[in-house]
């Protein structure tokens, strides 16, 4: 990191080949300060888990690297997110670009409903314009990514809701996958599931690692502990905004966390 | 940022974003357009044809070549306020008590049956309602009545004010209800007593609404009313009211007349608008419909 | 000790009564209820028996023949149906595309401050009585339709097409009549596609969001598709609406129980058929044809209704738009 970043706390791998570099990130919704000005590196290849109690920001700081926290009203950021060195907060910057390279898995599995399963696949791909042919071997190709092929296969053409709340975030996964993302937003995609989806769902997280970057919000430390590599820890502040306390390495946040705070937080004395 | 990954066709996505975007606001524009000119329009023939001798005096004969703008539409105001006032007469008890089956009984099969007859009654056309009342009356009688016409009317304001009493009634919180039957309160007294004034401006809303579509109907008094040139208290007759004589006026070839059948529709859109507006800003925080 | 005993029991003797109030209640309260069935039965009924000379007289052929004479006791609806439909029809073409339009603006791009008035401002469309549409068609709009649209229209594209042919002279049509029904069905329209549309969950618009998609593919691919059964259950209601709205169309259309090819010539609808024959029927089968024609209009329109609550109540009900 940079000189300017304050926090001593945050020890995370050096900018220079990070995917994603916050610089002086700052969120607010209207004139509330959301979450406090972050600077870290997130890096590439690697799973990121962001964890703390709720309430203290998780979801808005992961929801402001592909921008979707602007489709909130009021929603807005200062600051710099660069994206393998460009800053998606540019202003000559079309948020569609960032979410078409950033994708995103949600807490509820949200297949479009009156869709077909394939359809749920495509749709991103459609926006624009892909062949029959190329659509099916991308279709295919995304749900082996998303370990649903062997299920589905069969079925393609059924609706999206059909499946189990387990498939149908696994179908999400594909979907996002579908459009080749370069970095993958997770937010607590499995608190809805059962231990086994769960299961299933870390699994994949572990495989996708190797091509793309992952960034999971989690407010379970055991999965954060399993599938990260590297882990922020949030609070809120004494303002009553959310902020990184620490960051670093996985295995060290959970062994010997700098932070009082964190420490507080994993051995179960709050939140 | 690397626009060659997104985007064969990004160039039109934006532009067809951006033209469908301007379409709905267009869209917008274009469908409050005939509502204003509507609004205008009748402002502009109805205040000009507005005058003391317009309230207050009834039809008189108009020969070719007169251009005296004497007689008013007094024989319709006074009809309108008998058969609509009449019709409310018996509406409300009806429109009100069906209501209040509706939510202190609901899930039976009585109440699924009498909500779906509502329904079909609220989307009724208003003219075959207005031959049952011709067949039902007019026919037995053999003559027009006000009497007729009131009892179309009350048919198209009972599935009105029956909804609107059962909506809000289900808006009074349950605890309410159960707080005075914890204290010994029988239902009848609870209902009468605590659920049905809590709900009173609402169920008020209601009654207003079915007044004001009743006012403005044409269709079922045609058949049943038809017209009267005189003005007569008498329910059990022909009598005038403001929408028939304002379809009555037009379709006749005197300037003079028109302009009285615009004088009576400004009457009716200051009446029937009115009734809806006040009625929407109070009750602004309920769902619009 | 005895005063208690006669305290418990006046207790239990006024607890009796009580229950014979909430029961006598709940009686009073069924039988205003049930006459609101009754009043349907009523219609119903009436309809039924005031019809049956006709029914008897024509059958079926009531709803294929074309005369409707009541010189010589001829009377075929065909020509009624036909003009209610086109009309009807004609209005959804133009009411349809713009009411969902309208609920779109109004439910995702509208400013919030302007959002209730332009809301209002659409639904009091719907609260103008229709004797006022059919004057302003008279004095406003027929003018203007002659000289701008039917004109034109009968003299280039009318000679070719005899949808469009002339003579235009009349002014009153099917035309002008769908045009005025499209207005004041719009507002049912717009209502309806809006409250349906502010049902689609936010989840489904992230899901698009989240894949780049752009407002506008939002609306198409998220909420459009979420929502459509119970836009078109609108469009059923306002189409409902159309069928048996009268007094704009009694004024607007000519009142000529005749089939044209053209759409700019004078035609009828089953309602403005009955209320500007029904006063002056002088034969019983006259009246009993026009009653006769009551009945299928409340069928045509019961059927219409009925489809489109369905498709409403399935959308806010389940949420299963599919």
């Amino acid at each position: 990191m940079t000189a300017t970043a304050a926090n001593p706390n945050i020890q995370m791998p050096p900018a220079i080949d990070a995917h994603l570099v916050l610089d002086g990130l700052t969120i607010y919704y209207g004139s509330r300060e959301a979450v406090a000005r972050t600077d870290l590196a997130i890096p590439r290849a690697r799973v990121t888990a962001i964890i703390g109690p709720s309430g203290c920001g998780k979801s808005t700081l992961l929801r402001s690297l592909n921008r979707m926290h602007e489709t909130v009203p009021g929603g807005r950021a200062e600051g710099r997110v660069l994206l393998d060195g460009a800053n998606i907060y540019d202003p000559s910057v079309d948020p569609i670009h960032v979410r078409r390279r950033i994708g995103m898995v949600f807490q509820q599995p949200n297949p479009l409903r009156a869709r077909t399963i394939a359809e749920n696949v495509s749709i991103g791909l459609e926006l624009d314009g892909i062949g029959r042919r190329e659509k099916e071997a991308a279709v295919e190709r995304a749900l082996k990514r998303a370990a649903l092929w062997d299920e589905v296969a069969d079925r393609l053409d059924r609706p999206g809701t059909a499946l189990s709340g387990g498939q149908q975030q696994r179908l999400c996964l594909a979907r996002a996958l579908a459009v080749e993302p370069e970095l993958i937003l997770m937010d607590e995609p499995a608190s809805a599931l059962d231990p086994i989806a769960t299961l299933r769902i870390e699994e994949l997280i572990r495989e996708l690692m190797t091509e793309i970057t992952i960034v999971i919000v989690t407010h379970n430390m055991q999965q954060a502990a399993r599938v990260s590599d590297y882990t922020m820890f949030m609070n809120l502040n004494e303002r009553g905004s959310g902020g990184v306390v620490e960051a670093g390495p996985t295995q060290m946040i959970f062994t010997a966390p700098k932070s009082k705070q964190t420490e507080d937080y994993i051995t179960g004395r709050f939140g | 940022m690397a626009q060659a990954i997104v985007g064969r066709r990004y160039r039109r996505r934006v532009l067809v974003n951006r033209l469908m975007l301007v379409l709905t606001v267009l869209a917008t524009v274009i469908s409050l357009v005939p509502l204003v000119l509507i609004l205008v329009y009748v402002a502009e023939q109805g205040i000009g044809s507005l005058s003391i001798d317009f309230l207050t005096h009834t039809f008189r004969p108009i020969s070719f070549g007169t251009t005296s703008t004497g007689g008013g539409v007094l024989h319709a105001i006074v009809g309108t306020v008998i058969i609509t006032g009449f019709a409310l007469l018996l509406a409300v008890p009806i429109g009100i008590m069906a209501g209040v089956y509706l939510s202190e009984y609901p899930g039976n099969a009585a109440s699924t049956a009498i909500r779906f007859c509502v329904d079909v009654l609220s989307a009724m056309p208003s003219i075959v309602v207005g031959v049952t009342a011709y067949v039902l009356i007019v026919q037995r009688v053999k003559s027009f009545s006000g009497f007729a016409g009131s009892v179309a009317l009350v048919v198209l304001m009972v599935p009105i004010i029956t909804r609107t009493t059962e909506e809000i009634l289900r808006l009074v919180p349950q605890t309410s209800r159960e707080a005075a039957i914890a204290l010994g309160a029988p239902k009848w007294r609870t209902t009468l007593t605590i659920v049905l004034p809590m709900a009173l401006s609402g169920i008020a809303t209601g009654v207003l609404l079915a007044f004001a579509r009743a006012a403005g109907e044409t269709a079922p008094l045609l058949v049943t009313v038809l017209g009267n040139n005189n003005l007569t208290y008498d329910l059990f007759g022909p009598m005038q009211a403001l929408p028939l004589l304002a379809y009555r006026y037009t379709e006749q070839p005197y300037t003079v007349l028109n302009q009285q059948a615009w004088g009576a529709a400004f009457l009716l859109v200051v009446i029937v608008l009115g009734i809806n507006i006040l009625v929407r800003i109070v009750t602004r925080p309920r769902s619009h419909r | 000790m005895r005063t208690e005993i006669s305290a418990d029991s006046r207790r239990i003797r006024l607890g009796r009564q009580l229950q014979h109030g909430d029961l006598i209640f709940w009686i009073v309260a069924l039988l205003f209820a049930v006459l609101v069935v009754v009043l349907l039965g009523a219609i119903i009924a009436v309809t039924w028996s005031g019809s049956a000379d006709a029914r008897h007289a024509f059958g079926w052929h009531f709803l294929t023949t074309t005369a409707w004479n009541p010189v010589s006791g001829q009377f075929g609806a065909l020509p009624a149906i036909y003009g209610t439909i086109v009309s009807s029809i004609i209005a959804l073409l133009f009411a349809a595309p713009l009411g969902v339009m309208i609920a779109i603006f109004l439910n995702s791009l509208c400013p919030a401050k302007l959002r209730m008035p332009i809301g209002m401002m659409v639904e009091l469309l719907a609260a103008i009585p229709s004797v006022v549409y059919g004057m302003w068609g008279i004095f406003v709009f027929i003018p203007f339709f002659r000289s701008y649209i039917s004109t034109p229209l009968s003299k280039t594209v009318g000679s070719a097409l005899p949808l469009f042919s002339g003579p235009v002279n009349v002014g009153r049509g099917l035309l002008v009549a769908g045009i005025i029904l499209a207005i004041m069905i719009l507002p049912t329209i717009a209502a309806i596609s809006r409250d349906v549309l502010a049902v689609v969950p936010n989840s489904q618009r992230e899901a698009m969001l989240a894949l780049g998609a752009t407002r506008w593919e939002v609306i198409r691919h998220a909420e459009l598709p979420y929502a459509r059964a119970g836009i078109v259950g609108g469009m059923m209601l306002g189409l409902g609406r159309a069928l048996g709205e009268t007094m704009a169309a009694t004024m607007v259309i000519g009142n000529t129980p005749k089939i044209h090819a053209s759409l700019f010539q004078p035609a009828t609808t089953a309602a403005s058929l009955i209320a500007s024959q029904l006063p002056n029927a002088n034969t019983d089968l006259h009246s009993s044809a026009l009653i006769y024609l009551a009945l299928v209009l409340f069928l045509i329109t019961l059927v219409a209704n009925s489809i489109a609550r369905a498709l409403v109540w399935r959308v806010s009900r389940t949420g299963s738009g599919a």
